[in-house]
C-alpha cells in the first residue's frame, strides 16, 4: 500500500515514474509465484491470437473509415490505443488472483467500472461533463496561443484542472479514506499493547499473589480489594493502575514512590541509589513502570531478600539498573513472547527509545540495565 | 552490599577488638549477637562524651559508630580520638538517608560507612575490611560520593584536580557498587583484582576527606563541621 502511494505522490512529480512503477509491477514476479505478469503474457499465445484477432479487423475498419472521412487524427490516435486496449486484455487474462484484486480495488475505480445503476448513470454524467470541461479548457488553451487573449490561457487551465478533479476526485478522496482507516488501525493495536501491558501488570500480577498466598485469607482479601480499586479507578476514572509517578515530578521521588511500593506489596527490601536527578516526561514515566515490574519481577522470582535499584542521571540519558542476587535465569532460556520481560519491560523501552538488556545466570543473580534517552537536556 | 563474602581480609592479630557507640541497646546488643565470637568487643557507650574518654583509653582496632549520637553526633566522637590516636578505625553505621550526614563522617575520618540493614556476615566482612585499613563503601555512600564529584558541577577556581576530580576508573568502580556490586563481582567485571578495587575506593576515600570541593564542604558547613 505504501508503495503504491508513494508512486502516486511521485507520479504527480514526474510522469515517468508512473512508467517505471507499472513495468515493475509487469516484471518483478510477486512473493511466492516464480514468473511475472510480463512472461505470462508473452506466453498465452491464444490470448494474442484472440485479441489479434479482434484488434487487426477492427483496425481496418477505423483505418479505412479515417481515410474515406480525411480524419488523420483519429487514425494517429487510435493506433496506440487500440494497442494499449489489447495489452491491458492480456495482462488482465494473465494476472493472478491477488492481481486482479489489486487491479479490482485500485484501478477499476479510477474508471468507475465498477458502479451500477444510479451510480453507473451519475458516472456516466460525471464523465461526460469532465470531459466537456476538459475538452473546453484545451480549446481554450489552443486558442490562446493564437488570440494572445490574456486571460483564456488561464480560464482553459482552470477548466482542465476543474475537468480532473470531476473525473478522478471521487478515486483520490477512495485513497485518502483508505490511508485515514489504516492509520486508525494501526493506532488501535498500539491501544491494545498498551492495555495488555496494563493489565499484566496490575490484574495478574495480583492473581499470581493471591494464588501464592492462598493459605492467608487475610492478605487474599486485601490483594483482591487493592485490585478492586485500581480497577475502577482505570475503568472509570481513567488512571492507568501500575503508573507510578502519576503524582511525582521528579525522577527521584518517582524512584522512592517504586521502593515504598515494592516494598509493602511484596515484604522485599528495595536498596536505592540515586546520582542526580531531573524531572519526569512520558518516557521517564516508562522507564519507571519497566523498572518496578523488573523489581517485582526480582521480587518474586529470584528468592533474594533485597533488590537494588540503582539510577543516574546523565547529560542525554538516564541509566537504571535493576539487581538482585537470587537464582537467577538463563535469559536466553525464556520465551520470546513471555509477557513480563517482553511486553511490559522491553516494549516499554523501545516504545519511548530506549532500550532494556537483561544480564543474568542459573546461581548467579540477575541484573536488567535500562537506558533511556534524555528529551531536555540538562543546560 | 560492598562488603559481601568474596574476601575474608585476614583479622589484625586475631580478633579484632570493637567498640560500639550506639545510643540504642536493643542495637547494640543485636551487633554483639551478630558478630559473636568472631571478634572481641572490649566496650560501649551511649553518648560521644563518654565514647571518647573510653576509646581513648582503650585503643580498640575499630570503633563502630553511630552517625547520630546525644551530646555531639557521630563527629564528635572523631574529632575527638583522631588526633591523638590516629591508628583507631572508624567504621560509620547509620539509618540515616541524608547524604550530608554521611559525607559528614567520612570527611570527619571514618573508613567506611554501612547501612543498619546490613546482615551479619556483611557486617563482619565490613569490620575486617575497615581493621586492616581498606574502606568500605556501602552503594548508598557511592551514589552521594558520584553525585557530589558529579563532572561539570566542578568550581573553576582553586582545584586540586588530584583531589577534587574522580578518574574514569574510579566512577567505573563507584558505579559499580552504587549497583549493589560487591568488590570481587566489580573486580571481575572490570577485568581487574580485588586489591586493585580496594586501592580505587581508598583513594576515592583520600579524596573525599581531603577535596576542597564546593558540595563536600557545603554539606560540612551545613553541619557546622568546618
Amino acid at each position: 500500500m505504501w508503495v503504491r502511494i508513494g508512486f502516486v505522490l511521485l507520479s504527480i512529480c514526474s510522469g515517468i515514474m508512473v512508467f517505471v512503477y507499472a513495468m515493475a509491477w509487469l516484471l518483478i514476479p510477486m512473493e511466492g509465484e516464480s514468473s511475472n505478469i510480463y512472461s505470462r503474457a508473452i506466453n498465452d499465445r491464444r490470448g494474442i491470437r484472440l485479441i489479434a484477432a479482434i484488434l487487426i479487423p477492427v483496425l481496418i475498419a477505423l483505418q479505412l473509415i479515417t481515410s474515406t472521412l480525411h480524419l488523420g487524427f483519429v487514425g494517429f490516435v487510435g493506433w496506440p490505443t487500440l494497442l494499449a486496449v489489447g495489452v491491458v486484455i492480456l495482462i488482465w487474462r494473465n494476472a493472478n488472483e491477488s492481481e486482479k484484486a489489486f487491479i479490482d480495488h485500485d484501478v477499476v475505480p479510477l474508471l468507475g467500472a465498477d458502479t451500477h445503476g444510479d451510480g453507473r448513470r451519475w458516472l456516466m454524467a460525471r464523465v461526460a461533463l469532465g470531459v466537456l470541461v476538459g475538452a473546453g479548457g484545451i480549446v481554450l488553451l489552443v486558442e490562446g496561443h493564437t488570440t494572445a487573449a490574456a486571460l483564456r490561457p488561464v480560464g482553459g487551465t482552470a477548466l482542465v484542472v476543474a475537468a480532473s478533479v470531476i473525473i478522478f476526485g471521487p478515486w483520490w478522496l477512495s485513497l485518502v479514506r483508505d490511508l485515514i482507516a489504516e492509520r486508525q488501525a494501526r493506532a488501535l493495536a498500539e491501544e491494545r499493547a498498551q492495555m495488555a501491558a496494563h493489565v499484566h501488570d496490575s490484574v495478574l500480577q495480583t492473581l499470581a499473589l493471591i494464588q501464592r498466598s492462598s493459605d492467608d485469607p487475610q492478605n487474599v482479601v486485601r490483594l483482591a480489594r487493592a485490585q478492586e480499586r485500581e480497577l475502577r479507578a482505570w475503568l472509570f476514572e481513567g488512571r492507568p493502575p501500575g503508573a507510578i509517578g502519576e503524582d511525582a515530578t521528579m525522577l527521584g521521588e518517582g524512584v522512592g514512590l517504586l521502593q515504598r511500593q515494592v516494598e509493602a506489596d511484596h515484604g522485599i527490601t528495595v536498596q536505592v541509589v540515586m546520582v542526580g536527578d531531573c524531572e519526569l516526561d512520558e518516557a521517564l514515566r516508562a522507564l519507571l513502570d519497566a523498572a518496578r515490574e523488573a523489581t517485582v519481577n526480582s521480587a518474586k522470582w529470584s528468592g533474594a531478600d533485597q533488590v537494588s535499584v540503582y539510577a543516574e542521571v546523565e547529560a542525554d540519558t538516564v541509566m537504571l539498573y535493576v539487581r538482585d542476587r537470587g537464582q537467577g535465569f538463563d535469559p536466553d532460556a525464556v520465551p520470546e513472547d513471555r509477557q513480563g520481560i517482553a511486553r511490559s519491560i522491553r516494549a516499554r523501552m523501545t516504545r519511548f527509545g530506549g532500550s532494556a538488556v537483561i544480564r543474568s545466570a542459573p546461581g548467579e543473580g540477575a541484573e536488567v540495565q535500562l537506558s533511556m534517552p534524555r528529551r531536555q537536556r540538562v543546560r | 552490599m560492598s562488603t559481601g563474602s568474596d574476601r575474608v581480609a585476614p583479622a589484625p592479630a586475631g580478633r579484632p577488638r570493637i567498640f560500639l557507640v550506639e545510643d540504642h541497646a536493643v542495637f547494640r546488643a543485636g551487633v554483639r549477637a551478630e558478630l559473636g565470637e568472631a571478634v572481641e568487643v572490649i566496650g560501649e557507650a551511649d553518648e560521644a562524651a563518654a565514647a571518647v574518654e573510653l576509646i581513648n583509653e582503650r585503643l580498640p582496632d575499630v570503633v563502630l559508630l553511630d552517625v547520630h549520637l546525644p551530646g555531639g553526633g557521630g563527629h564528635a566522637v572523631l574529632r575527638g580520638v583522631l588526633p591523638h590516636h590516629p591508628e583507631v578505625q572508624f567504621l560509620a553505621l547509620s539509618v540515616s538517608d541524608a547524604p550530608e550526614d554521611v559525607i559528614d563522617v567520612i570527611r570527619a575520618g571514618a573508613r567506611g560507612y554501612i547501612t543498619k540493614t546490613i546482615s551479619g556476615p556483611e557486617l563482619l566482612q565490613a569490620v575486617y575490611r575497615v581493621a586492616a585499613g581498606d574502606a568500605v563503601f556501602s552503594p548508598r555512600l557511592a551514589g552521594f560520593v558520584l553525585d557530589a564529584f558529579a563532572q561539570g558541577g566542578a568550581p573553576t577556581t582553586g582545584l586540586d584536580p588530584e583531589l577534587d576530580q574522580l578518574s574514569p576508573r574510579e566512577r567505573e568502580v563507584l558505579r559499580l557498587i552504587a549497583r549493589g556490586y560487591t568488590y570481587k563481582e566489580v573486580a571481575r567485571d572490570l577485568s581487574i583484582s580485588a586489591k586493585t578495587v580496594e586501592t580505587h575506593v581508598s583513594s576515592v576515600l583520600r579524596k573525599l576527606q581531603l577535596s576542597t570541593r564546593h558540595e563536600l564542604t557545603r554539606w560540612a558547613t551545613d553541619r557546622r563541621l568546618v
